[in-house]
């Protein structure tokens, strides 16, 4: 069951839709957002169409970016957030899968900015036992830039890179410019030296309050590995999130800042939660009281 | 449908429970886990982790806590206390980050609960003095009141009694007692005992799943037309204010707010006395280990005492105490006039010794009645299955306090007896020669040890952060030559300290209450926010970074460099 949308925070705002990996030219798709059963298309001659299943009429702004097909059900802004390393010309841009969870977007956004949580959901490939530490980092909220960053991330990962067996501290920064749309930068193998960092997104497709699909994909400096085995690495971590986030309760997002218990390693997933609060948002949380 | 969330209801069949597992139960729209620890005591929890919110049904039934699948959160048995948050494994949880529970009660083969309970568990009339056989519990999707309604058509009996919750039919000299447990406004799951118990329990058993089956599918045959009525909204309770924001390290003193009945008192090893303390309704707070607690003595002494449990032990406290004739009277004073049954306060627990989980290795070291807090850290890192090893210096056997403790840490300890000074120094060199990274020591003792350890720790390359240590006397020469000026920012008094006399000392001739306890500068009792000024430091309890900040200060024993000092109080 769905139900449709009144909010205007999250109706004026650019969703994906599909890859275009996986538009089939010339076919109708179908898919919701918002609680709104939406068809979508691309011609042969690439012009792109998004309308309403209930009414041919209404049709919907489409917008292309970073491979995937965006529409708005309200009054969009001209511009998506950027992220300047997807026009690196040494970089690839790779979709890595969609996957549905049945939990609103911002409890998935908040598992994606969570670090505490790699030695115990991802065992063995971001995390491992005993090294369970979140050591201190920065948070900003840039108000000229309407976003969420926090730097200064680091957290053990065993085998940190290809070329050695040890674990060590790998470098992260956590990017949310959008209310369902988040970006990790993690130091690239190879690459150290130079501070460049290879990109890890998600962009969330709310279906519902407490339905998402989400769009992952990476935007990789060289890739060594296949296509194939970047999409089973991906497949094996959301997998890991999928039945931790489907049991997560209330399945909204709770903005109150009683809701439930942070500490200093959640201080990422506070300062998002103030930030929704502010932006008025009511789609998908619990807001507070 | 009439929703009573004050009744008490069966919520889940005791074989539901088997060994280490966690069951999720519902009550009024409420969801439970449901668990038992290896101590058989049964849990019955809200069904979410009051971190981010996951079930604990899914979460890790360790015997005597449960872990969050999530952060690795762990809560003790009873309390549901958080004793330990592995992404900041160097802090103490606040002790009230606590999980919501129900009251509970295991009686007749179910486990009992209510959502809020106006009064405590009733045994219905007619299972008094009996001992039923416990039927295959029937879920039905419909309301409960339309349950009991076909329910009296059961074909078994007349029936007898009916309440809001339950049900009797009677055949004979046999009675069958239906219970409707309202897991939804459009579920309930009919739960039936059989008393007495029939000559032949699995043909009984048979015959009853097959009959309620029958009544299941009339029932929802009956409603197949209707629309299901909607899902009872659950209200989540607030989480105190103080937990909203991340927990502040403690500054407050201790205040011995719990009465405990010493319900054991034993000699443990020559000269140390053990006593278990109880709590008489209300549970005593989660501790960690590490922790200690304030007990107050009949005497008016305040003395503080390591607590020796092992993780989930949260219905008692037990704690060592050595005889010493030549301290002002505290230990003699439990030793000889404190009796079993009598009634003491004590403190919540307190934690300046806490033990993290994230260490490749821990290396414990004890000199004599230094033992108590690393039994409680040997318990917990076994149970958890972490690596460490525990090194036990004492003059003779007979000095091994808890032996009962230490038979169960078999083949993880060391035990060294009668040592020099100097050779002890060589022993301990020796267990921490080859430091690796993520290592950590804990170290209790004499004075005289735990500098030979620290000194030793330093040589072998061991960083600060990695040593950690619990002094209980301090032995350096205090001096208390100076004198200085205080002010007191929150009070609006300026008080002359005056050579020969100490902060504390000033501060209460001037009517200001200050808790303490070893007045020499090594437990932490009497710990001050310094606002401004340079403080002398002098005592042993606060580490190298502390004492350089100036941001703290012992005021039992430390004084001023500067010509004042202002003080947070």
């Amino acid at each position: 069951m769905t139900q449709h949308c009144d909010d205007p925070v999250i109706l004026n705002q650019w969703h994906p839709l599909s890859s275009f990996n996986e538009i089939v030219v010339g076919q109708k798709h179908r898919t919701v957002l918002l609680g709104r059963s939406l068809f979508y298309q691309q011609t042969a001659q690439g012009e792109l169409f998004v309308w309403s299943c209930d009414n041919v009429s209404f049709v919907l702004p489409t917008k292309r970016a970073y491979g995937f097909l965006w529409t708005s059900l309200g009054i969009p802004p001209d511009e998506l957030f950027a992220v300047g390393e997807i026009d690196e010309p040494d970089r690839q841009n790779v979709a890595t899968g969609v996957f549905g969870v049945n939990v609103s977007f911002g409890r998935a956004i908040e598992n994606f900015l969570d670090m505490g949580h790699f030695p115990f959901v991802h065992t063995g490939i971001l995390g491992e036992e005993p090294h369970t530490e979140v050591k201190e980092y920065d948070v900003d909220v840039s108000e000229s830039r309407d976003e969420i960053m926090a730097t200064r991330c680091r957290f053990y990962q065993p085998q940190a890179s290809l070329a050695s067996e040890a674990g060590a501290d790998v470098d992260y920064i956590f990017r949310v410019p959008h209310t369902n749309c988040a970006l990790l930068y993690k130091s690239s193998p190879g690459y150290e030296a130079e501070g460049r960092m290879d990109v890890i997104y998600m962009f969330l497709q709310p279906m519902g309050p407490e339905w998402t699909r989400a769009h992952t994909g990476m935007c990789v400096i060289d890739v060594a590995n296949s296509y194939e085995s970047i999409r089973y690495f991906q497949q094996i971590i959301f997998g890991q999130d999928k039945s931790i986030l489907e049991n997560q309760f209330p399945k909204r997002l709770p903005l109150d800042s009683r809701a439930e218990t942070p500490i200093r390693a959640d201080k990422s997933a506070i300062a998002y939660r103030r930030w929704l609060a502010k932006k008025g948002l009511t789609y998908g949380v619990i807001p507070s009281i | 449908m009439k929703v009573d969330l004050s009744q008490w209801h069966p919520v889940a069949s005791s074989s539901d429970l088997p060994l280490r597992h966690v069951y999720q139960g519902q009550l009024w729209g409420h969801e439970l886990a449901i668990w038992r620890a290896d101590d058989g005591h049964v849990n019955v929890w809200e069904n979410r982790c009051l971190h981010r919110g996951v079930r604990l049904s899914i979460g890790l039934n360790e015997g005597s806590e449960l872990r969050c699948l999530y952060h690795g959160w762990r809560y003790a048995n009873r309390t549901a206390g958080c004793t330990y948050i592995p992404a900041h494994p160097a802090d103490a949880p606040a002790r009230t980050v606590c999980n919501n529970t129900y009251q509970c009660i295991e009686k007749y083969g179910l486990v009992w609960s209510a959502v809020a309970p106006e009064r405590s568990f009733e045994t219905p009339v007619t299972l008094t003095d009996t001992a039923p056989l416990t039927l295959r519990a029937i879920p039905i999707n419909a309301p409960s009141d339309l349950v009991q309604k076909f329910a009296t058509d059961y074909p078994y009996g007349m029936v007898t009694h009916k309440s809001d919750t339950s049900m009797t039919l009677q055949s004979g000299a046999s009675e069958l007692q239906l219970f409707f447990q309202p897991v939804d406004s459009g579920k309930t799951i009919i739960r039936g005992l059989l008393i007495p118990q029939p000559v032949d329990p699995i043909v009984a058993l048979r015959h009853h799943n097959a009959m309620m089956t029958a009544l299941r599918d009339k029932i929802e045959l009956a409603v197949s037309g209707l629309s299901p009525p909607r899902a009872i909204e659950v209200e989540f309770k607030p989480v105190a204010k103080d937990l909203a924001q991340m927990p502040n390290i403690n500054t407050a003193g201790p205040k011995v707010e719990f009465r405990a009945k010493v319900a054991k008192k034993w000699i443990t090893s020559q000269n140390v006395m053990a006593f278990r303390l109880e709590a008489f309704s209300e549970q005593f707070p989660t501790f960690q280990p590490g922790a200690h607690i304030d007990v107050s003595l009949p005497n008016g002494m305040l003395r503080q005492y390591s607590l020796t449990n092992g993780p989930g032990q949260t219905d008692h406290y037990t704690i060592g105490v050595k005889r010493d004739v030549a301290s002002r009277g505290g230990s003699i004073c439990l030793h000889d006039d404190v009796q079993e049954g009598d009634v003491i306060a004590i403190s919540a627990p307190h934690n300046n010794f806490p033990l993290r989980r994230d260490a490749v290795k821990t290396i414990l070291i004890s000199g004599g009645i230094g033992i108590t807090p690393l039994l409680s850290m040997a318990q917990a890192l076994k149970a958890q299955g972490l690596p460490f090893e525990l090194h036990i210096f004492v003059q003779t056997a007979a000095d091994l306090a808890f032996p009962e403790i230490l038979h169960d840490l078999d083949g993880l300890t060391k035990t060294y007896m009668g040592l020099s000074p100097r050779a002890t120094r060589n022993v301990i060199s020796g267990v921490l020669a080859n430091y690796v990274a993520a290592q950590h020591v804990y170290i209790c003792g004499p004075g005289v040890m735990l500098e030979a350890a620290r000194e030793a720790a330093k040589k072998c390359g061991w960083p600060d952060e990695a040593v950690h240590f619990e002094y209980f006397k301090n032995s350096k020469e205090i001096d208390y030559k100076t004198t200085f000026e205080i002010a007191l920012s929150r009070s609006a008094l300026t008080l002359q300290v005056p050579a020969g006399k100490t902060i504390l000392q000033i501060l209460r001739e001037n009517g200001i209450e200050v808790p303490s306890s070893c007045e020499q500068g090594a437990c932490g009792t009497c710990l001050m926010t310094v606002i401004g000024g340079e403080p002398d430091h002098q005592d042993v309890y606060l580490s190298t970074k502390e004492k350089a900040s100036n941001q703290k200060i012992i005021t039992c024993v430390s004084r001023s460099k500067s010509n004042q000092l202002v003080l947070d109080i």
